[in-house]
């Protein structure tokens, strides 16, 4: 046994320091509130200490850091997008990944897989076509692979699927394709901001914005009210209840995303495989669970409860892929919220309430772009200007029908 | 299972029903038309917790209708066909 793990067993107390310190309570003002404990807001107070300086800052988490989107997704990683703005921006994102657990000095297990986006039928290789075509020419590996490339690589899968949905003609291959350990990646950040003198409060809920002569002021919670000139809502499937705060208008409608994994089993499936026809996604974590993901619930709900079609759907699309899972039990399923926009695209930085900043719009793509989002926000907050990756990803586009149609890329649900 | 209570069919699985938005003010009742007000109308949604009046479809019938649902607890309140409010569903 490790030296380290017979000092656990024989310590009364925690031999290992907390990630990060639970201040005992709020300070009375902050040069800046982050609304938010998952990965973007942990991501902004992370980089507004360490790029910008700005360290007098609160993060306010309702329940636990992580508990949103950020613990909840299948942790796909990719920049294969369709826009040359998304397809800039993810890549960004994919490049700030590869380094972050040296940056941290903690493992985020980032482990990239090449990822497969079925095509099972030839319009849909013909658009897999186009994809690539846009990605090779914004400079991301990206390519159409045939049916023995795929057979090669994911010797397990059946091609035909089963001969009762509509046989696999090629799929468009990203090999950077990553997964990654999404938890880490909020105590990764959290610990960052935190050694740098942010604070980071769990179980304190915001419940106002107060705005005066269209100025942030403050912000209510429910452990009384801090005075600050700068607010980050960080809230992603939770922001249609702050923008009402401030009376912001926004297309944001929330639906639940579901997903699932089954026991451990030994390494068989490498690759990360995507299907939109059978509404399916899986890979097969560090642990060895095949954790797969469904398309978005049919209507807005804002409640994260979970449904026996999904998991019966997500079950069956697993089956047509890979029939020998038959036998394998699902141990956990559940759901999270997603903040959909109507181009699939994020809602990102200034708004027109001055001091109010905004980082919305992650529907069911926005884990992918944690360290970008948190990059880009803080920088945009310490220089009340949108950073130039997020300029097409304002708020007012689509009051200019300027829109960034990302559907093709991004509404598989990862 | 989860049931709908169609106007025209009564109580149906919602298997049976397709969700078509929010119900929303006809644009062509607006006399000013400018752009701000059309870019309003066609992308901004009323996204926010509570109850909503929203449009539901009976698929084997071929009925669109109105439905009130929490979009929290996803309590159906009361459906009923448009227009015929007054009446309970
Ligand atoms: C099942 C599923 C699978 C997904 N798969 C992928 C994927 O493979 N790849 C990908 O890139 N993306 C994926 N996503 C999307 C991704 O999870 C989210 O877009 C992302 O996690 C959003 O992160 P965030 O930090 O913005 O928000 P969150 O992690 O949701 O954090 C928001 C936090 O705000 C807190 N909060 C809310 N209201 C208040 C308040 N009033 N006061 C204080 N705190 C409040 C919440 O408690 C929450 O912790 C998936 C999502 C789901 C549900």
């Amino acid at each position: 046994m490790p030296y380290r793990l017979l000092k656990y067993a024989l310590h009364k107390d925690h031999p290992e320091p907390r990630m990060f310190r639970a201040p005992e309570r709020l300070k009375e003002e902050y040069d800046a509130v982050i609304i938010g404990g998952g990965g973007h807001g942990l991501g902004a107070a992370y980089y507004l200490a360490k790029e910008h300086g700005i360290t007098s800052v609160a993060v306010l988490e309702k329940g636990y850091i992580g508990g949103g989107g950020t613990g909840r997704n299948t942790a796909i990683v990719r920049s294969n997008y369709l826009t040359p703005e998304g397809a800039r921006f993810y890549q960004e994102s994919v490049d700030l990944f590869r380094d972050l657990s040296r940056e941290f000095n903690f493992n985020l297990f980032y482990s990239e897989r090449g990822h497969f986006t079925l095509a099972h039928s030839p319009a849909s290789l013909n658009t897999q076509r186009w994809r690539a075509e846009v990605n090779k020419h914004l400079g991301i590996d990206s390519e159409v692979v045939d049916r023995a490339f795929i057979k090669k690589t994911v010797p397990e899968i059946d091609l035909d699927a089963g001969g009762h949905q509509a046989p696999i003609y090629g799929a468009l291959y990203h090999p950077p394709g990553a997964i990654a350990r999404h938890d880490a990646v909020a105590w990764g950040y959290a610990r960052g901001a935190d050694q740098r003198g942010a604070e980071i409060h769990q179980q304190t809920a915001v419940t106002g914005v107060e705005v005066r002569d269209g100025e942030v002021a403050g912000v209510h919670t429910d452990k009384g009210f801090i005075k600050t000139r700068k607010v980050l809502s960080a809230v992603a499937g939770w922001t249609t209840s702050i923008t009402r705060m401030v009376g912001l208008r926004t297309p944001l409608v929330i639906h639940p995303l579901q997903a699932l994994v089954t026991e451990p089993l030994k390494p068989w499936l490498n690759s990360i495989v995507v299907s939109a026809s059978l509404h399916l996604y899986m890979s097969q974590s560090s642990r060895g669970e095949l954790v797969a993901g469904a398309s978005l619930d049919p209507y807005e709900l804002i409640s994260m409860r979970s449904t026996l079609d999904f998991a019966e759907g997500m079950s069956a699309g697993m089956l047509d892929l890979f029939p020998f899972l038959g036998d394998v039990k699902i141990l956990r399923q559940w759901a999270g919220l997603c903040d959909m926009t109507p181009d699939f695209s994020p809602i990102m930085g200034t708004t027109p309430i001055k001091g109010f900043y905004i980082d919305a719009g992650w529907g069911t793509w926005g884990f992918k772009a944690t360290p970008v989002s948190g990059k880009t926000m803080a920088w945009t907050m310490a220089n009340d200007h949108d950073h130039e990756l997020i300029k097409a990803f304002n708020l007012s586009r689509f009051g200019r029908f300027q829109l960034v149609g990302e559907k093709g890329a991004a509404s598989v649900g990862h | 299972m989860k049931i709908l209570n169609c106007p025209i069919n009564g109580p149906r699985p919602l298997q049976e029903f397709h969700f078509g938005g929010e119900l929303r003010p006809n644009p062509l009742d607006r006399k000013d038309g400018a752009d701000a007000d059309w870019a309003d109308y066609v992308f901004n949604r009323d996204g926010e917790p509570g109850v909503k009046r929203e449009w539901w479809y009976h698929i084997p019938s071929g009925t669109w209708f109105i439905a009130e649902r929490d979009n929290v607890t996803d309590q159906f309140q009361r459906t009923y066909l448009y227009g015929a409010e007054q009446t309970d569903g």
